[in-house]
C-alpha cells in the first residue's frame, strides 16, 4: 500500500471525448489540497477516436518525474482496458467503466465496476452531452475514494468553469453523483488516499505548460514580432503568445498592438519573417518542432553568417522524419547545434521547468541581440505540453539588452567611413550594428549571405573571408562566457564516484534517481545540468573529476554526449549513456537500473 | 559645376552603388540604371528604401545602387519572407523587391504567392530572362513553351506568368515592361513605388550570355520586334500638382494615397487597366498567341495593406522603448493570478 500523497493516477479515454476538463479538476483538486502533484498527457496523433491517457503523479517530496507503475486506474475505453489493466501495481485500485468487466481479471488488485452508462442518464437530459458528462462523474468517484476535499473539489471545477454557469451546473451534478454514488457503493477506505499535508506545499504556486511558460517569457522580454507555423508540439505555444500579447501588449492610449503575430505559409518563411524583423531592429521569434528545424535550416545558417539577432522556440518531438508528433524527446541536439552547412554553430538553452522556460525564454532574446545570432530555446514536449508546478515567476528586472546598436547620433559621431558592419572594434567578436531607416545618411550595409569580409563587402579574398570567419568564432568565445554555468549538485564535499550529467526535463528523472541510489542503494552521485552550449568550463570540470559518468538523454544515438566528446580537448573516459526513445519522459528507476548496472560492470 | 540636385537635395550620384559584375549588356544593368534615375527623380531618401533580393544574377543588383540605403541580399527564393518580417519591423521602410524569375516563379514561389495574397507593402521588381543565368542558362519557370536554348533544346512546359498570377491573387499592381523600354520602365518604377500594397512589375530583362540568341523568347531582338503596350502610362509625384489639361484619347486617373497620380490612357481598344479578370484573359490569350504585351495591366487601390490589417501603433515596432515592450508588473501578477488552479 503507498504512502499518502504518494501515487500515481492513470485515466485511459478516448481522444476526443472531452476528459481534459475532468482530468484537470481532479489534479487543481490535489493541489488547491496542498499535494505536491503533476500531470501528463499522453496523446495519440489524432482528433478523436484514438487512446489517450492523462497521469498525475503525486509525492510528499515534490517529484516531478514520471514513474512506472499505477496506483489508481480510470478504464473508460475498451480499447486500451487490457493495457491499462496490466500497468496496475499489485494491491492497485480499478475503477472501470462496467461494460468493461474487468473485475476479477486481476486477482491482486481492487477493481470496482461503476455503471457510468446508466449514471449519466440521471444527471443529462441531453444526449449530445452525456458523453462529456460522463466524465464527471469518474471525477465525483475518484474523489471520493482518494479521500480529495469536497470542497476543493468544487472550488476547482467553479474556477475551471468560470463565467459559463449553466456548464458548471451540470458539471457539478455529475461529479456529486459519483461521489455519492461512490460513497454508497465502493469499500473504504480505499488504500490510494490523500492526506491534506500539515503544511501547503502548494502555497503561492502556480500550474501551467511549459509553452505558455515560454510564451510568457516572450512576452515581458518585449517581443515584437511573432513569426510561425503550426505544427505539435510548438503550437499551443503560438497561441498562447497571440493570447498574452493581445492581452498585455496594446498600447493603453490607442489600443494599437506593440507587436505582430504572422502566421507564415511554412517554417522557411515563418523564420525568413522573424530574420528580416530582427535585421530590422524588432525582438523577433518563431517557434516550431523538428520538421520545421530542418526546414529552417539554410536560413538559419545565412542568420549565423550575416549575424542577425532571432529566437528560434524548438519544442522537440520523437524521431526523424514526421516521427511520433505527441511524444517527446531530446533528439534536435545535435541538429541545432551546427544546424546548416558549412562552419555553422548555434547556441542553445535548455529548459528543465516551466520557471525556466519563463526566464530563458526572457535571456535568448538578449543574448540574439547581443551576439546577433540566432538563439535556440530547446524546450520538448513534455515541458511544453504538460502541466508543471512552479513558484510563480519573477518579474524581469535587468532591462533589455539591445545589443550594440548605433544610432543616428552614434554615426554623425564616428563620421564617414566610421562604421563598417564586422569590424571587430571591442576585441570581443561582436561588431556593431545598424537599423535599417536610420536617417542621416550614414550607416547603411549591406546583409548578404555569401562570402564578405569585415567592411561587409562581398569577397573571395581568402585572407579577407578567414578574417571574418575567425572573428564569429571569437564572437562564440565570448557568448560561451556568457551563457550560464552548470547546475551541480553534490553529493559530498569530494566528488563521488558516480557523476551523472543531463539537461532539460531530464532533470527530474535525475533529481529522484540521486535520492534512490543514496537512500536505497548507498550511492553517492553527483550531478551536473547542463544549462547551455557552448558549454560552459564547469561542464569539462565535472567531467574530468568523475571516473563512471552517465549521460541522461532522450534520444537514440547520445546526441549531448556526442557533443560533449567533440568541445572537449581531453578524450571523455567512462562516458555512459542513459538513452530514452521511446517518447515517454525518463523515470528516476531507468536511470537507477542503469547506474546499478555501470556499477557492476565497471571494471 | 555643382551637380542637379533632387527635392531633398542630393544629387544622382548618391543614388549610385557598386560597379556591376554582370555580364555587359545584361538586361539587369540597364534595369539598375532605370532604378537609379527613378529612385533620384522620386527623390526617395536612401535610408527608407530597403532593397531586399533572394539569389541570382538579378538579385545581385541591388549592390549596384543607392548604397546609401540597407540592404538584403537574403537565400534564393526567400525574399518575400524576410521582406514582411523588415516591414512589419518598421512600417516607414521602403522595401524594394529585386529578384529573377528563377529566385521568383521556381525555388521562391510560394512565398510570391502568399506575399501577394497578404498584400504586404512591397514593390516586387522580377528581372526575367527565362533562365537561370547564375547557374548557366537553365530553363526557367517562365520560359515560354517551345523556347529554345542556345543548344537547341526546347522547353515543353507552361511558364508560370507572373502577371496572371497576381491577378489571381488579388494584386492591385500589375505590370509588364522591358529593359530596353527606358521611358515605360521608369514610369511604371515609379508608379509601383509609390503603390501602397504589393505592386508587381515583370521586366523582361535579357540575359545576353545565355538567353539572347534566334529561338529565345526572351531577347533583346524578340523583344523589339514584338513589344506592344496596352496602355500608355504617365506618373505625376506628389509634389507636382496634377496638370488639368486633358490629353487625348481616353485617360484614367488613379490617385495613389501618397498624393502622386497614375494617368493611363488606352492604347489597345477595349483594354481596361480597372478590370482585373478583364486582363487576366487578355494576357492568357496574348500567351498562346505569341504576343508580347507591356504596360499597366492592373491597377486598383484601396485594398488594406498587410501592415495595415496588423492594427499596429504608428511608431516601428522595431523602434519601440523598453517601457513600451515591457507590460508593468501588474500584467505578470494578472497572468499569474490566471494559472493559480
Ligand atoms: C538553395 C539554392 N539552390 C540553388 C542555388 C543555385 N542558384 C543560384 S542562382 C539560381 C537561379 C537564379 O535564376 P534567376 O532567379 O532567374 O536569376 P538570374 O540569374 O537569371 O537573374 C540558382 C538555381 C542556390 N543559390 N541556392
Ligand atoms: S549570365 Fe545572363 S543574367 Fe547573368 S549577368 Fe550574364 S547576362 Fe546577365
Ligand atoms: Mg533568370
Amino acid at each position: 500500500m503507498p504512502a499518502p500523497n504518494d501515487f500515481v493516477l492513470k485515466v485511459g479515454t478516448v481522444n476526443g471525448s472531452g476528459s481534459q476538463t475532468a482530468n484537470l479538476v481532479l489534479l487543481r483538486a490535489l493541489f488547491r489540497m496542498g499535494v505536491p502533484c503533476s500531470g501528463k498527457n499522453l496523446f495519440p496523433s489524432n482528433i478523436a477516436g484514438l487512446p489517450t491517457w492523462f497521469e498525475i503523479r503525486a509525492h510528499p517530496r515534490g517529484w516531478l518525474a514520471r514513474r512506472r507503475g499505477v496506483d489508481l486506474l480510470v478504464a473508460m475505453n475498451p480499447a486500451s482496458a487490457a493495457q491499462d489493466l496490466a500497468e496496475v501495481l499489485p494491491g492497485g485500485v480499478v475503477v472501470y467503466d462496467e461494460p468493461l468487466a474487468l473485475a476479477g481479471r486481476r486477482t491482486d488488485v481492487a477493481a470496482h465496476g461503476v455503471p457510468f452508462g446508466k449514471l449519466v442518464l440521471e444527471v443529462c437530459p441531453e444526449p449530445r452531452l452525456r458523453r462529456l458528462v460522463v466524465n464527471m462523474i469518474y471525477v465525483g468517484v475518484v474523489g471520493r475514494l482518494l479521500g480529495l476535499d469536497r470542497g476543493e473539489l468544487d472550488a476547482a471545477l467553479a474556477r475551471m468553469l468560470r463565467g459559463k454557469e449553466k456548464a458548471l451546473g451540470l458539471n457539478r451534478a455529475a461529479v456529486d453523483l459519483g461521489w455519492r454514488w461512490a460513497g454508497d457503493h465502493l469499500p473504504a477506505p480505499c488504500p490510494v488516499a490523500v492526506e491534506r499535508p500539515p503544511r501547503n506545499l502548494n502555497e503561492g504556486r502556480i500550474l501551467v505548460d511549459g509553452n505558455a511558460a515560454a510564451a510568457l517569457g516572450a512576452v515581458f522580454a518585449g517581443v515584437s514580432v511573432f513569426a510561425w507555423y503550426p505544427i505539435t508540439p510548438s503550437t499551443s505555444l503560438g497561441d498562447a503568445l497571440a493570447g498574452y500579447l493581445g492581452k498585455y501588449r496594446r498600447d493603453p492610449a490607442t489600443g494599437k498592438a506593440t507587436f505582430a503575430v504572422l502566421q507564415a505559409e511554412d517554417e522557411l518563411a515563418a523564420v525568413g519573417m522573424a530574420m528580416g524583423a530582427g535585421w530590422a531592429g524588432a525582438r523577433a521569434m518563431t517557434s516550431t518542432s523538428g520538421p520545421g528545424i530542418s526546414l529552417m535550416g539554410e536560413l538559419l545558417g545565412f542568420a549565423y553568417y550575416a549575424e542577425v539577432p532571432c529566437v528560434v522556440v524548438d519544442v522537440q518531438r520523437l524521431g526523424p522524419s514526421t516521427g511520433l508528433p505527441t511524444r517527446t524527446a531530446q533528439g534536435d541536439i545535435l541538429q541545432v547545434a551546427t544546424l546548416s552547412h558549412g562552419d555553422t554553430r548555434h547556441p542553445m538553452l535548455f529548459p528543465s521547468s516551466v520557471a525556466e522556460a519563463f526566464t530563458m525564454a526572457g535571456d535568448a532574446f538578449d543574448l540574439a541581440e547581443r551576439f546577433q545570432t540566432p538563439v535556440f530555446l530547446m524546450s520538448d514536449l513534455d515541458l511544453g505540453m504538460n502541466l508543471w508546478p512552479s513558484e510563480p515567476f519573477p518579474f524581469p528586472e535587468k532591462p533589455l539588452d539591445r545589443g550594440k546598436v548605433l544610432k543616428e547620433e552614434d554615426l554623425a559621431r564616428l563620421g564617414k567611413g566610421g562604421f563598417f558592419r564586422y569590424v571587430d572594434r571591442d576585441g570581443d567578436g561582436i561588431p556593431y550594428r545598424t537599423l535599417p531607416g536610420t536617417p542621416g545618411g550614414l550607416g547603411s550595409y549591406f546583409t548578404r549571405g555569401s562570402g564578405h569580409d569585415e567592411f561587409g563587402r562581398y569577397t573571395e579574398d581568402p585572407a579577407g573571408y578567414v578574417k571574418n570567419v575567425e572573428r564569429i568564432a571569437r564572437k562564440w568565445e565570448t557568448l560561451r562566457s556568457a551563457l550560464p554555468a552548470p547546475e551541480v549538485i553534490r553529493a559530498g564535499t569530494e566528488p563521488a564516484p558516480v557523476g551523472i550529467l543531463h539537461f532539460g526535463t531530464t532533470r527530474w528523472a535525475v533529481e529522484e534517481a540521486l535520492s534512490i541510489l543514496r537512500e536505497e542503494h548507498g550511492i553517492a552521485a553527483d550531478a551536473c545540468r547542463i544549462l547551455a552550449y557552448p558549454f560552459h568550463d564547469g561542464v569539462g570540470e565535472f567531467l574530468r573529476a568523475h571516473g563512471d559518468l552517465y549521460m541522461v538523454e532522450q534520444n537514440r544515438d547520445g546526441q549531448m554526449a556526442s557533443l560533449l566528446r567533440a568541445a572537449n580537448p581531453e578524450p571523455v573516459v567512462g562516458l555512459e549513456g542513459i538513452l530514452r526513445y521511446d517518447g515517454f519522459p525518463p523515470d528516476a528507476r531507468s536511470v537507477v537500473d542503469a547506474v546499478l548496472v555501470g556499477r557492476r560492470s565497471a571494471p | 559645376m555643382t551637380a542637379k540636385v533632387n527635392r531633398i537635395g542630393l544629387p544622382q550620384d548618391a543614388y549610385k552603388g557598386g560597379k556591376s559584375t554582370l555580364c555587359p549588356g545584361c538586361g539587369h544593368d540597364a534595369v539598375t540604371a532605370s532604378l537609379i534615375r527613378v529612385l533620384f527623380e522620386s527623390g526617395v531618401e536612401p535610408w527608407r528604401l530597403a532593397k531586399m533580393s533572394g539569389i541570382g544574377c538579378s538579385s545581385k543588383t541591388p549592390g549596384y545602387f543607392s548604397s546609401g540605403s540597407w540592404a538584403f541580399n537574403a537565400c534564393h527564393g526567400r525574399m518575400p519572407p524576410v521582406a514582411t518580417g523588415a516591414v512589419v519591423a518598421n512600417r516607414t521602410l521602403l522595401p524594394l523587391g529585386v529578384s529573377g524569375d528563377g529566385d521568383t516563379a521556381s525555388i521562391g514561389l510560394g512565398h510570391f504567392v502568399h506575399a501577394l495574397r497578404r498584400n504586404v507593402p512591397l514593390c516586387y521588381v522580377v528581372e526575367n530572362n527565362g533562365v537561370y543565368g547564375l547557374t548557366k542558362g537553365q530553363f526557367s519557370a517562365t520560359a515560354d513553351r517551345g523556347a529554345k536554348l542556345r543548344g537547341g533544346e526546347e522547353n515543353t512546359f507552361e511558364p508560370v506568368d507572373v502577371c496572371t498570377l497576381a491577378l489571381e491573387l488579388g494584386c492591385g499592381f500589375v505590370a509588364r515592361s522591358f529593359a530596353a523600354d527606358k521611358r515605360q520602365l521608369e514610369t511604371l518604377l515609379k508608379a509601383a513605388l509609390s503603390f501602397p500594397g504589393t505592386s508587381v512589375l515583370d521586366v523582361v530583362s535579357p540575359c545576353v550570355t545565355f538567353n539572347d540568341h534566334e529561338g529565345s523568347t526572351r531577347s533583346y531582338a524578340w523583344g523589339r520586334e514584338r513589344e506592344h503596350p496596352v496602355v500608355e502610362v504617365g506618373f505625376v509625384p506628389h509634389w507636382e500638382a496634377p496638370e488639368v489639361e486633358i490629353p487625348a484619347g481616353e485617360v484614367r486617373e488613379v490617385p495613389l494615397p501618397d498624393g502622386s497620380l497614375v494617368r493611363i490612357r488606352k492604347v489597345e481598344e477595349g483594354f481596361d487597366t480597372a478590370d482585373a479578370a478583364g486582363a487576366w484573359r487578355r494576357l492568357r490569350e496574348a500567351r498562346a498567341r505569341g504576343e508580347f504585351l507591356t504596360g499597366l495591366f492592373h491597377l486598383a487601390t484601396g485594398r488594406p495593406t498587410f501592415v495595415e490589417g496588423l492594427d499596429l501603433v504608428e511608431e516601428p515596432l522595431a523602434l519601440l522603448p523598453e517601457g513600451r515592450l515591457r507590460p508593468p508588473r501588474s500584467a505578470l501578477e494578472d497572468a499569474l493570478d490566471g494559472l493559480t488552479p
